[in-house]
């Protein structure tokens, strides 16, 4: 019997049950009310009530038997727990049944088990936070016990192909050790988000101050959903379009000055992610330049300035927390950017100041190391998860700084 | 009279200024329009040949020599032009239609890729006689471009010519339905959890910072969280419908729940006030009240969001949903892939003949997305509330 089949027969003997829980249960209600007691609640809750005390313990011991069976503490027959299970759930059932009176206040008791299961699916979102810790940080460990850290922070050369020569086991053998300098690949990310950076951030605030402060009505609403466009057009159809059109582009460009261009440049990915972070900064941007009061625009007219001189000396230095904020969001996109590096950039780590020389990335090589058939417990797949882990940590850290930041902007002026 | 005109020039240079800096705004939102044109147009212009496909019209033989070698039951001169995938095909067509053994009869052939590309226009290496033939054949309407429904219909391929969209899309769909089975029910809970339950303490401030940096978490860790959790730890198939589902689905339910929230918040407070005043409890009042009319506004961010698990692929390489996969799953432990992850592998061969499909692909992915969209837009504006 697997997993999905006992999952089938528990569901199967747990919904007839259900439903007699909750016709009894009814009638029993119905039965003191006609008997001349006034009842609490509705006599529908009093059904419920009663299916959840039949179903509840029923699914904790479930519940718990899959899990010890998960983490290999017990091993229980599968056909064994459901037999259990499904008694607890006639057991419940009686004992429920037998609560049902005309002053029990089922309608209250229903009303805490439904917080209860709200805070569980809430919980959800905090156990994927502590899922991702858990589970970059643990392999993130085990790497930096074969690596050491300082090596890992200074070293720079990224060289782990022959990783996998210990991974099956063949250690001693003449092949040059691994190295694991991740010094270039934070060089190529830096390099790759300086320029996606320098391409979004002057066109996405420019773009945010003509349509708060210039831009019709009309014009407005046609260019905010314009820009957003941007925003739903998946990473790998830029990812494509980088390498496909924008790198040949940028050859050829590049040879017509007497410059020479890799195919792999990092200049064609970095400036597609820059297209792909404008609606970011601009609607960000917008936001908080149409929240600035009216009042501080009106004491600049009345004292002469034009609109620029208005946004230049007034509004930028206002809205200046905000979009130092959408900048840092920015970044944050730009370091975790995967699909357009990985399609448009090279796998060369190559520490160079030049864009139109091929580097990589952060991502790139944790893409490279996780998708090839490296053994799970290899050295490179490990590195891939330390990367991460450096990956998490400083968008994290972008993320709550800009957070706060525009926080402390809002309550100035709200 | 020196003061004034002193302050005439430069007030010129000032309205100078203004408009300069008018121009520069103009300029940065016109690059972001002119971006879209070209990147629509490119996508567009590589894509549309790969909705016509190359056809061979040759007599076809159906003898037991032919069941044996399949390419002789073409005429010599077709079988450079006939692809090899179509040529395997006609044996297991012969024994299921056992009334055509023996017979001839003149059918549209699939062509292999290269012709398919010179008779695009592209560049490809053909010798100089088939060439010839392919010309002269064309002349004589024995070679047509018609519409690709092999395209529409088949798996992914190791030929160019065979090779579809079908598979990746029922993908998507599996895919999709297990993210949304997922994560709607537990981003809605949370929602109401935060907007109608929760006292305002620590703890849910707590909750409240954690859904909004998991929402700007990279994509690719959440595909190392699928990766450790669900495959390693809880044995999950790699690359099977429920780990993309699963993963996908931790990664659209911060979106959800902010979504929903901003809908419950924007139900006014009389509403709930009046339900309490009437005796109903906190979960009645929820019930029948406060999500009836909010939930246009959950469902606008559910599609938002489920439109942007479907254009997603960072996390699901990690999972391992970009192996060879020519066949759509039949169910959710099996193996599957999806429409970003096929136009990444087809984007990644070596064959010219893939890029026309890679483009297509991506042409049929932006429909759906932009469908999806559409829907939620017209859902807000359809039934969008003003209090």
């Amino acid at each position: 019997m697997n997993a999905g089949e006992t999952i089938f027969v528990f569901v199967a003997g747990l919904l007839p049950l259900g439903y007699v829980a909750y016709v009894l249960g009814k009638r029993r209600a119905l039965e003191a009310r006609a008997g001349g007691a006034p009842i609490h609640s509705q006599p529908g809750q009093y059904g419920w009530f009663s299916v959840v005390s039949m179903a509840l313990p029923a699914l904790a011991v479930a519940l718990v038997a899959a899990f010890a069976d998960l983490l290999g503490l017990y091993q229980t027959p599968k056909p064994m727990i459901l037999v259990a299970s499904l008694l607890v759930a006639a057991a419940g059932l009686a004992v429920g049944l037998r609560a049902v009176r005309p002053d029990l206040r089922a309608r209250n008791a229903l009303d805490r088990l439904i917080r209860w299961i709200l805070l569980l699916a809430a919980l959800v979102s905090i156990l994927t936070t502590l899922g991702i810790i858990v589970s970059i940080l643990f392999e993130a460990v085990r790497f930096f016990q074969l690596v050491s850290f300082w090596d890992f922070v200074t070293g720079t050369d990224w060289a782990p192909d022959t990783a996998f020569i210990s991974g099956a086991g063949r250690e001693g053998e003449a092949a040059p050790q691994p190295l694991f300098g991740s010094v270039p690949l934070f060089a190529g990310t830096f390099m790759v988000t300086a320029i996606a950076m320098a391409v979004s951030l002057p066109i996405g605030l420019l773009s945010a101050i003509y349509m708060s402060e210039y831009a019709s009505h009309g014009v407005r609403g046609m260019a905010k959903p314009t820009l957003e466009v941007l925003a739903g057009i998946p990473t790998v159809v830029y990812g494509f379009f980088a390498a496909i059109t924008v790198s040949p582009f940028i050859v050829d460009v590049a040879n017509s000055v007497g410059l020479d261009a890799s195919y792999n440049n990092i200049l064609a990915p970095g400036i597609v992610m820059g297209i792909m972070i404008i609606p970011f900064i601009s609607s960000l941007s917008d936001d908080v330049i149409n929240s600035i009061p009216q009042d501080l625009r009106e004491g600049a007219y009345a004292l002469g300035t034009t609109k620029s001189e208005t946004i230049k000396h007034v509004l930028l230095p206002a809205a200046l927390p905000g979009v130092i904020s959408a900048f840092l969001l920015g970044v944050s996109r730009a370091l975790g950017e995967t699909m357009i590096v990985v399609m448009a950039a090279g796998l060369r780590p190559n520490l160079t100041l030049n864009p139109l020389e091929d580097m990589t990335t952060v991502t790139v090589r944790i893409v490279d190391a996780l998708t090839g058939d490296q053994a799970f417990d290899s050295a490179e797949t490990l590195a891939a998860f330390a990367l991460g882990l450096v990956l998490f940590v400083v968008t994290l850290t972008l993320n709550l700084i800009s957070t706060i930041m525009v926080r402390k902007f809002r309550a100035k002026y709200d | 009279m020196d003061l004034s005109q002193a302050d005439s020039t430069r007030l010129r240079r000032r309205y100078r200024a203004e408009k300069r800096f008018k121009a520069y705004c103009i300029a940065a939102l016109a690059m972001s329009v002119l971006f879209l044109v070209v990147f629509f147009a490119d996508m567009i212009s590589q894509g549309y040949p790969a909705f016509v496909q190359a056809e061979v019209r040759a007599e076809v033989t159906f003898s037991e020599q032919t069941m044996e070698i399949p390419p002789l039951s073409v005429p010599e001169a077709f079988r450079p032009l006939v692809s090899r995938g179509e040529l395997r095909l006609l044996p297991e067509y012969a024994r299921n239609n056992p009334t055509v053994m023996g017979t001839t009869e003149t059918r549209w052939l699939l062509a292999k890729a290269d012709i398919d590309q010179y008779l695009k226009g592209k560049d490809v290496n053909l010798p100089e006689d088939v060439r010839r033939t392919v010309d002269r054949l064309y002349e004589q309407g024995q070679l047509e471009l018609n519409f690709n429904t092999y395209f529409f219909a088949n798996g992914d391929s190791k030929l160019p010519e065979l090779s579809g969209i079908f598979a990746a899309l029922m993908g998507s769909v599996a895919v999709l339905a297990l993210t949304l089975a997922f994560s709607f029910p537990i981003g809605v809970m949370t929602a109401i959890y935060l907007e109608e339950f929760a006292r305002d303490n620590r703890f849910t401030q707590a909750i409240e910072v954690n859904i909004n940096n998991l929402a700007a978490v990279p994509s690719i860790l959440f595909g190392l969280l699928g990766l450790a959790v669900f495959i390693n730890f809880f044995g999950v198939p790699r690359s099977s419908v429920l780990a993309g589902g699963l993963t996908l689905g931790l990664m659209t339910l911060p979106i959800i729940i902010i979504s929903t929230r901003a809908a419950l918040r924007a139900v006014p407070d009389p509403i709930r006030l009046g339900a309490f005043a009437m005796g109903c409890s906190r979960w009645q009042v929820v019930r029948d009240h406060v999500l009836p009319v909010s939930l246009p506004g959950i469902l606008t961010g559910t599609i938002i969001g489920l439109a942007q698990a479907m254009g997603e692929t960072a996390p699901l390489l990690i999972i391992g949903m970009i192996a060879y996969i020519p066949e759509a799953p039949s169910g959710i432990a099996d193996a599957a892939t999806v429409l970003p992850a096929q136009i990444y592998t087809w984007a990644g061969m070596p064959d010219r003949a893939y890029v026309e499909r890679t483009a297509a692909g991506i042409l049929l992915l932006l429909a759906v997305l932009i469908s999806m969209n559409a829907i939620a837009v017209y859902l807000r504006k359809r039934f969008e509330r003003r209090w």
